[in-house]
């Protein structure tokens, strides 16, 4: 029952050679290709790099050698670039690209030890809130599989929740990793824009985009977290302050911590057994000492209509470097250079990341500029406002992550609105630029809720330190899905 | 704000797609209520408030010195392009 074991234990047992990592990519790598025909997890599972990773680790823990993760074994979003490996980013537009070159996450987790078992599948270029806009297919929810995981990182967090790895990197622009971490029962955090460095992360929208981690657990999160962190001189957004160690205080007191109840998340879309949920883990705070108090963030309800002007104009631009000639898909026989533009991209991207660039370029084009564009720019910052503002008046603020539990395959697909709406409780931190979290909470009908914990820049620590605490009086992080205890 | 059918072929153009004439009306439908929805923003007093062009307040963009610093990898870039002759990528002839 190693696959019980949560990341931190695991690094302790390898430390003390109570279990190899040749054994334990093995025993993952059973499970996964096991799970594969009822979840679709991975896009690419790399067992043999995996299993050569693993020996290396095991004879450098027999010297005595090693980092904090040695012969971990771990999983990536297929939108981190892995040098040798085929980085899709859920799209036929890069079924066959081989990255040539790491991203600096990877490169980092790699050099603190942790063994890659394969690569994890994704909403197309992470545009999507279900999984369900994967070429490879949509991943499906471990508690039931007639259900989504979330999106768009929902293979890391179907595959973390179904413990077929301890832990994945995942990706977050508008929610991306604490939704799907919400409906999958597993933890979540998205650090604060420029934390962990952008460099061979596939570009959807370059002011959102942040890397991060799913885990069982926030000890977890901050074990992988501290080695992904940190500033990169190839990300010219990454920033140049220190990494606090985010694994020691995790156990001291919560005494006395400010909690803000973010009143508006608290709405008529909120399902009201997710509401019970998060009620009751506020008043567990409040046993654990922390004060908790209403906070108002006014301009929030404008969150999602000025997300879907920004992130579709990055992304417009973003994905016009899909040309059909430098790499990617190219359509056959092009009868001229737009001919080859146009096929190669209409070919090789979905529906919905087509709608994106559309829409992105529409509200960039000359006339609807100002109104679209530079309008969501200034609503971006009544936003953050907000959020400065609340911050100065409490520590973090606590409230649902999504509006309810995972919903059915096919449930959302007809129209984008309703799909777009449950990133609602979200999307606010990735304009602000704040961390944020997510961490079970609950279940209603068998589903996992999450609560959402998000904190001032650069406070990731702190919002660990919270949710650890929590789950050192709480259990609901480490409940399995039966079919895969 | 409904989008008509030549708006969405034009936008279609600028972003270098194409869509089929048979998934255009489905395109029209679902842009039309994105478009809708973001007019939503008009409710918002923004009179006076500077759009926010980084999420970290007073951080600038770094810059580097303009130095050389990566060594030339052509050819192993070019392995994921999909035509490469002589050290270049091809596309169909541009000038007759």
């Amino acid at each position: 029952m190693i696959h019980r074991h949560t990341l931190a234990q695991l690094a302790a047992e390898l430390r003390a050679r109570k279990v190899s990592s040749v054994e334990l990519a093995r025993a993952y790598l059973e499970r996964i290709q096991a799970s594969q025909p009822l979840l679709n997890a991975f896009i690419s599972i790399t067992g043999e790099q995996a299993l050569a990773a693993a020996s290396a680790a095991d004879a450098a823990l027999a010297r005595g050698e090693g980092g904090p993760l040695t012969g971990v074994p771990i999983g990536h979003k297929d939108l981190f670039c892995t040098e040798g490996v085929r980085t899709t980013c859920g799209s036929r537009m890069l079924e066959n690209f081989v990255s040539p070159y790491d991203a600096t996450v990877v490169a980092r987790l790699r050099a603190a030890g942790a063994v890659m078992l394969g690569k994890l599948n994704m909403d197309e270029f992470a545009m999507g809130s279900s999984n369900e806009t994967s070429y490879f297919g949509p991943v499906r929810n471990p508690w039931n599989t007639d259900l989504v995981p979330g999106g768009s990182s929902g293979g890391s967090a179907a595959a973390v929740a179904a413990r077929l790895l301890p832990g994945a990197t995942a990706t977050d622009t508008g929610g991306s990793i604490r939704q799907p971490a919400a409906l999958c029962g597993i933890t979540g955090i998205k650090p604060t824009y420029g934390r962990v460095s952008r460099y061979g992360m596939i570009a959807f929208a370059s002011s959102l985009d942040q890397g991060g981690v799913v885990s069982a657990s926030a000890e977890d999160a901050a074990l992988m977290l501290r080695e992904m962190a940190g500033f990169d001189p190839r990300d010219s957004t990454s920033v140049d302050t220190p990494v606090p160690d985010y694994v020691a205080g995790l156990n001291a007191p919560l005494e006395g911590l400010k909690i803000g109840l973010l009143k508006e998340f608290f709405d008529s879309g909120l399902d009201p057994d997710n509401e019970r949920c998060i009620r009751e883990a506020l008043a567990v705070f409040t046993r654990l000492g922390a004060k908790v108090r209403e906070v108002s963030l006014p301009n929030i309800s404008l969150s999602v209509p000025a997300y879907y002007v920004v992130a579709p104009a990055e992304c417009s631009s973003n994905l016009a470097r899909f040309d059909g000639v430098r790499f990617g898909h190219r359509c056959k026989e092009p009868r001229d250079l737009t001919d080859l533009y146009k096929r190669s991209r209409s070919e090789g991207f979905g529906a919905e990341v087509k709608r994106r660039i559309m829409t992105g370029t529409y509200v960039l084009s000359a006339g609807y500029y100002d109104a679209y564009y530079l309008k969501a720019q200034r609503v971006r910052q009544l936003i953050a406002a907000d959020f400065q503002r609340a911050f100065a008046e409490v520590d973090v603020l606590m409230g649902p992550a999504t509006p309810s539990a995972a919903f059915a395959i096919g449930a959302k697909t007809a129209d984008p609105i309703t799909m777009y709406l449950n990133d609602i409780y979200t999307i606010s931190a990735n304009l602000a630029g704040v961390p944020a979290m997510s961490v079970p909470c609950g279940f209603t009908q068998g589903l996992p809720v999450g609560l959402q914990i998000i904190g001032p820049h650069f406070a990731e620590q702190r919002l660990l330190h919270a949710a650890h605490r929590y789950q050192l009086e709480t259990d609901w992080h480490l409940r399995v899905p039966e079919r895969f205890a | 704000m409904a989008l008509n059918r030549a708006q969405v072929e034009n936008i279609a153009h600028l972003a270098r797609l194409e869509l089929e004439p048979a998934e255009i009306p489905a395109f029209q439908d679902k842009l039309s209520r994105i478009v809708d929805f973001i007019g939503e923003l008009d409710r918002a007093d923004t009179a006076g408030v500077a759009p926010m062009a980084h999420p970290l307040p007073g951080l600038a963009q770094r810059l580097r010195p303009d130095a050389v610093t990566e060594a030339d990898a052509h050819e192993l870039y070019q392995q994921n392009a999909p035509q490469v002759a002589a050290g270049l990528y091809l596309v169909p002839k541009v000038i007759e």
